[in-house]
C-alpha cells in the first residue's frame, strides 16, 4: 500500500461544538474529530482499552477521557496517558482548516515522524483531488 | 472602673483589647472606628476582591462580641482631637469622652507618590472594605486596569481584578517586583508567574501623570511613555496616621514614637500598630502588629512582661498558584551568609537559604513554600543547622502524618500572623477541650490571620485532640484545588454562569473528566438554569440523554411514574423495540423497561416513537419513585403510596441533583417498595408518614434514617421536597443522601430541614420551584437538538471513489 499522504475534505467546522468531538468515517476507518477551539484534532476513534468511541468523551485539555473507563488518550499523538503505565496508543491524524472546512491527511501520521519536519510537506493547493483520484483506498 | 478609649477599630487595636479581656484588669472601654464595618480582617480583603471570600467572611469579631465584652463601639465616628491634659477625645460628631488610658490605633493610609491627576474619577487605593466594595463595582470584563505598584498589596489586587475580569498592568517603579521581600531570581519567577496568570507587569516606570478629562483614560511614565487605562489603583506603600498624634503634641517622628511597652512620649497614652514608630521602625505585617498588642496588654493591665522585640518578619504572598515566602536577611552579601540554593525555572521553583554560621538568617520560596514553617522556626530560633545540612533543601522523607508536628519543639510558633505556639494549641487542647479547626479559632486564634498555618493546626488537632474529625472539606479536583463549598461562594458572588469561566479564572482552564461536570452541577443548582449550559462539560450521557453501553450504544428509559404503565405505552415500548431491533427489553430494578442496544442516531426517533418523557436513567439526577399498590388493591394498605409516590416524582423529575436520587413510597409498613433502602422513602402508617432518608441497597446497604413523622401526605412531601433541596445544594457532588447524611449527621439534617425556622424552610422549597420552573423534559430536544450534529453521523465532503 502506497504511503503517499493525501487531504480528505471532512466537514465545516462548525458542525463540531468547541471542546467536543464527533465520528466521522472515512474510507471505513472510524475517526474521533475534535474541536479545541484554536485547533481541530483526529485520532482514529477506538480506545486501545476496550474499544470505547473517544469522539463521545469528555475533553481536558489536549487530552479525551474514554466514556467507558476514563482512560485518557492524547490528541496530539494518539498516546494512552492514563493509566499511566500503559504504552498503547491510537492512530492521530494531521489536521487543516481551509474555508472553514477541516481537512484529515490520510494515512494516519508516522509516529516518529519530527512534527517539524513534517511541516515542509505540505501537498500544494489543489493537489487533495488529484492525490484522491491518484490513489485509491486499498480494498 | 478605669476608662479605656481605643480610637481604631482595625487589627491592631482590636488584636489588643482581645489581649487585654483576657487579663483580670476590668475596664470601661469604648473603641472609635471611622469605617463603619465591625471588625474585620483587612490581610483578607485580597481574598474578597478575587471572590474567594465574601465581607461576611473576613469578620473577626461581630457586634455580639463587643456586646458580650460590654464594649461600647461607635462606628463611623471620627476622632478628631485629644487633649491630653484633661483627658479627653473629642469626635466628628460632638462628642467629647473622657479617657483613664488612651490607646492610639489609627493604622497607615495608602501612601499616593507625588503625580499629577490623582484626583480623576477612577483612581483608587485598595485599603478598605469600601475600597475593595467600590473596586468590585468598577471592575469588570473588558475595563483596562492600572496599578500602580509591583509590591504585596499590588500584585494581590492585581490578581483580584483580573479575576473580574479586568485586562490588568501592574506599573512597578524598581526593577524587580516585590524587591524588599525578593531577589532578582525570585522577582523573574515571580513575573512570568503573574504574567502567566494574564496580568501584564511593566518595571522600572515611574508614573507622573493620571491622564484623563475627568474620567481616567490612561497614566503617562516619566520616559514620555503611557497606557490606556479605565481604573488606577495606587498601592505605592502606606504612611503611617500620625496627625492625631502630632496636634496633640505627643513625639512623632515618621510614626507616633513609642518606647518597650508601647507608651507614648505622654504617660498614660499608648499607640499600637501601623502608626507606631519604635526604636526608628515602622511596621505593616500583621505579626508584629499584633505582638505589640500583647506587650500593650500586659503593661496596662498591670502585668509585668517582657518589652516588644520584634520578630524576624516574614511575607507571603495570597495568590492562589503562585506561592511566594520571603523571611529574614536574604540577600547573602548583607547578610554576610553563604547562599544554599534550588531552581527549576521550568517548574517555576526557586528556594535560597541564606546561613551564617550554621544559622539560618533568611530565606526566599517561589512556587513551592510548604517548607516555610521549617524554616520559620530555624531562622527564629537560631537552631544550629550543622547535623541537618544535608537535609536543608530536601528533608527525609516522613515516616507519618504526625512528624512533622512532633519535630516541632513546644515554642515553635505555628501561627505566624496571631503569634500561637505550639505549646499554645497543645494547652488549649488538653485543658479546654479543643477538638475542631474552629474551635481552636475561637480558642487561640491561630489560622484566623492569613490561614497558611490551617494544614499544621489540623496536624496537630489530629496528634493531639482525641476526638478530633477532620473536616470534609477537600478540594474538588486539581484542575480548580477549591473545596466545593468555596466553589460555590465563588461561583456566587463571582456571577459565573459557565463552566469555563469557573476553569479560566480559577483553575488551570483544562479541567477534566471529574471536575467538568461537578462544576457543571454547581453552576446549575446555584443560577437553576439561568446560566450557560455547557454541554462539552458533561458526560456523554448528559449530551445524548441516554445510558452508553459497554458497545458504544444506548439504553433507553422512558419515565412509568410510580411504576405505573399502561397497555397503550406497553404497545408503544413493543413497537419501538421491534423497529430499532432493540437488542434487550430488561425489567429494571426501578419498576420500569429498559430498551438496550439503541444506536445514536435513532435515539430522536426511538423518544419521538415512544412517546413518553425520560425517565433519566442516565444522569445525576432524579431517577424514580417505587411504589407498592397501597390503598387502591392491597388488603393491608393504609396509605395511597401510588398516587402519592406518582405525585413525588411529578413534582421532583427532570431535576439534577449531585449524585442520582431513587426514591420509594410503600402503602404499609411491610415496605414491600423497599422505601427503607431509598435515598427518599415514605412509609405509610395509620394516620401518618414516616418520611426517611440516606437509605442505600447499592454497594452498601444502609437503612434510611427517619427525618420525621408527619400526619398528612401534603406535609409528608412537603418534608420530602424540603431534604431533597438542601442535599441538592449542600452535598458535594458524587455524594450520595447515604454519605451526605453519615458525613453531617441525622441531626443536623433535622435541624437545617425539619426543624429549621419557616423562612429557612420555605427559601428551600421556593429555590426548588425555581430550578423546577425552568427544567424541561430532556427528550424534548431530539425534535430540538441542542447542536445540529449531536445525532446525526457526519459524512465526510469529499466522496472517496473505490
Amino acid at each position: 500500500m502506497s504511503r503517499k499522504s493525501r487531504w480528505i475534505r471532512i466537514t465545516e467546522g462548525e458542525n463540531i461544538p468547541v471542546r467536543e468531538g464527533r465520528a466521522i468515517e472515512v474510507e471505513g476507518r472510524g475517526l474521533a474529530v475534535f474541536n479545541l477551539g484554536d485547533r481541530f484534532l483526529a485520532v482514529e476513534n477506538r480506545c486501545p482499552h476496550r474499544g470505547g468511541p473517544l469522539s463521545d468523551g469528555i475533553v481536558a485539555g489536549s487530552v479525551v477521557v474514554c466514556p467507558l473507563h476514563a482512560w485518557k488518550v492524547c490528541l496530539e499523538d494518539g498516546q494512552v496517558t492514563k493509566p499511566a503505565d500503559q504504552t498503547a496508543c491510537v492512530a492521530s491524524y494531521r489536521t487543516r482548516v481551509e474555508g472553514g472546512v477541516i481537512s484529515i491527511q490520510f494515512p494516519a501520521q508516522e509516529r516518529a515522524v519530527n512534527p517539524a519536519a513534517a511541516e515542509l510537506l505540505p501537498l500544494p493547493a489543489g493537489m487533495e483531488e488529484q492525490g484522491l483520484k491518484l490513489e485509491p483506498a486499498a480494498g | 472602673m478605669e476608662k479605656l478609649v481605643l480610637i481604631g477599630n482595625g487589627m491592631a487595636g482590636i488584636g489588643c483589647l482581645e489581649q487585654v479581656l483576657r487579663h483580670d484588669h476590668k475596664f470601661d472601654i469604648t473603641v472609635f472606628g471611622d469605617e463603619t464595618h465591625v471588625n474585620y480582617n483587612r490581610i483578607m480583603l485580597s481574598s474578597v476582591l478575587a471572590g474567594e471570600k465574601s465581607a461576611d467572611d473576613i469578620v473577626m469579631n461581630g457586634l455580639d462580641w463587643y456586646r458580650r465584652h460590654g464594649i461600647t463601639l461607635r462606628l463611623g465616628s471620627r476622632i478628631v482631637g485629644i487633649d491630653s491634659e484633661r483627658r479627653l477625645v473629642s469626635a466628628d460628631d460632638g462628642s467629647v469622652t473622657p479617657f483613664d488610658k488612651l490607646i492610639i490605633a489609627t493604622g497607615s493610609s495608602p501612601f499616593i507618590p507625588p503625580m499629577d491627576g490623582t484626583h480623576r474619577d477612577g483612581v483608587f487605593v485598595f485599603r478598605t472594605l469600601d475600597d475593595t466594595r467600590a473596586l468590585l463595582e468598577r471592575s469588570g470584563p473588558g475595563v483596562k486596569a492600572a496599578v500602580i505598584g509591583g509590591g504585596l498589596l499590588g500584585l494581590e489586587a492585581a490578581r483580584g481584578l483580573q479575576v473580574q475580569g479586568c485586562n490588568v498592568t501592574v506599573v512597578h517603579l524598581m526593577s524587580n517586583l516585590m524587591e524588599r521581600q525578593l531577589d532578582t531570581t525570585g522577582a523573574g519567577l515571580l513575573k512570568s508567574q503573574i504574567e502567566r496568570l494574564g496580568v501584564n507587569v511593566m518595571l522600572n516606570r515611574s508614573a507622573s501623570q493620571i491622564l484623563g478629562n475627568g474620567k481616567v483614560e490612561g497614566i503617562s511614565f516619566k520616559d514620555g511613555s503611557g497606557i490606556e487605562a479605565d481604573l488606577v489603583i495606587i498601592a505605592a506603600g502606606i504612611k503611617p496616621n500620625v496627625e492625631l498624634a502630632r496636634t496633640a503634641g505627643l513625639r512623632v517622628n515618621r510614626g507616633i514614637v513609642v518606647d518597650d511597652f508601647m507608651e507614648t512620649s505622654h504617660p498614660g497614652i499608648y499607640a499600637v500598630g501601623e502608626c507606631v514608630e519604635h526604636r526608628g521602625v515602622c511596621y505593616g505585617l500583621v505579626a508584629p502588629l499584633l505582638d505589640q498588642g500583647k506587650v500593650l496588654a500586659a503593661a496596662i493591665t498591670g502585668n509585668c512582661a517582657p518589652g516588644f522585640a520584634p520578630a524576624v518578619p516574614a511575607t507571603k504572598l495570597k495568590i492562589m498558584g503562585v506561592e511566594v515566602f520571603s523571611a529574614g536577611t536574604w540577600d547573602e552579601a548583607s547578610a554576610g551568609g553563604e547562599v544554599v540554593r534550588y531552581e527549576d525555572p521550568s517548574l517555576g521553583v526557586y528556594k535560597k537559604l541564606v546561613v551564617k554560621e550554621n544559622k539560618l538568617v533568611g530565606f526566599i520560596l517561589v512556587g513551592d513554600t510548604a517548607e516555610s514553617p521549617r524554616y520559620l522556626e530555624m531562622l527564629r530560633s537560631g537552631k544550629d543547622l550543622a547535623s541537618i545540612r544535608k537535609h536543608l533543601l530536601f528533608p527525609p522523607p516522613a515516616e507519618d502524618d504526625g512528624q512533622q508536628v512532633a519535630e516541632m519543639a513546644d515554642s515553635a510558633t505555628v501561627c505566624g500572623c496571631m503569634g500561637v505556639t505550639k505549646g499554645a494549641i497543645l494547652e488549649a487542647i488538653q485543658q479546654e477541650g479543643v477538638c475542631t479547626l474552629a474551635q481552636l479559632k475561637d480558642a487561640t486564634r491561630a489560622s484566623t490571620g492569613c490561614g497558611s498555618c490551617t494544614d499544621l493546626c489540623r496536624g496537630l488537632l489530629k496528634a493531639a485532640a482525641p476526638e478530633f474529625e477532620e473536616e470534609s472539606a477537600k478540594v474538588l479536583c486539581a484542575c480548580v484545588p477549591f473545596a466545593e463549598e468555596q466553589l460555590r461562594e465563588m461561583v456566587r458572588s463571582q456571577r459565573l454562569r459557565s463552566v469555563q469561566d469557573v476553569l479560566d479564572i480559577y483553575g488551570n482552564g483544562a479541567g477534566c473528566e471529574k471536575c467538568k461536570p461537578a462544576l457543571s452541577y454547581i453552576l446549575d443548582v446555584i443560577w437553576c438554569g439561568d446560566h450557560q449550559e455547557d454541554r462539552s462539560a458533561r458526560f456523554i450521557n448528559d449530551r445524548v440523554h441516554a445510558n452508553i453501553q459497554k458497545d458504544g450504544t444506548f439504553s433507553v428509559v422512558p419515565r412509568m411514574r410510580g411504576g405505573v404503565t399502561s397497555p397503550d405505552e406497553l404497545r408503544r415500548i413493543a413497537d419501538v423495540a421491534d423497529k430499532y431491533s432493540v437488542r434487550m427489553v430488561k425489567v429494571t430494578g426501578s419498576q420500569r423497561l429498559d430498551l438496550l442496544g439503541v444506536k445514536k442516531a435513532d435515539l430522536p426517533k426511538v423518544w419521538a416513537d415512544l412517546g413518553m418523557p425520560s425517565g433519566q436513567a442516565y444522569t445525576k439526577g432524579v431517577r424514580m419513585v417505587k411504589t407498592c399498590v397501597g390503598t387502591e388493591f392491597c388488603r393491608f394498605g393504609v396509605q395511597d403510596s401510588t398516587a402519592t409516590g406518582i405525585e413525588l416524582e411529578r413534582r421532583l423529575e427532570n431535576l439534577f441533583t449531585p449524585h442520582k436520587v431513587k426514591m420509594g413510597v410503600v402503602g404499609c409498613p411491610r415496605n414491600c417498595a423497599e422505601a427503607t433502602v431509598k435515598d427518599i422513602g415514605l412509609i405509610g402508617q395509620e394516620g401518618s408518614w414516616q418520611v426517611v432518608v440516606g437509605g442505600a441497597a447499592g454497594k452498601t446497604v444502609r437503612k434510611a434514617d427517619v427525618l420525621v413523622t408527619v400526619e398528612t401526605t401534603e406535609k409528608a412531601l412537603e418534608a420530602a421536597f424540603i431534604f431533597f433541596q438542601y442535599y441538592r445544594e449542600q452535598a458535594n457532588y458524587l455524594e450520595r443522601t447515604y454519605d451526605f447524611v453519615e458525613r453531617v449527621g441525622i441531626e443536623h439534617v433535622r435541624r437545617e430541614t425539619i426543624y429549621a425556622s419557616p423562612a429557612v424552610k420555605q427559601g428551600l422549597l421556593d429555590r426548588l420551584a425555581k430550578s423546577k420552573a425552568l427544567s424541561y423534559d430532556a427528550w424534548l430536544e431530539g425534535a430540538k437538538p441542542r447542536n445540529t450534529t449531536q445525532f446525526v453521523e457526519i459524512q465526510p465532503l469529499d466522496k472517496v471513489t473505490q
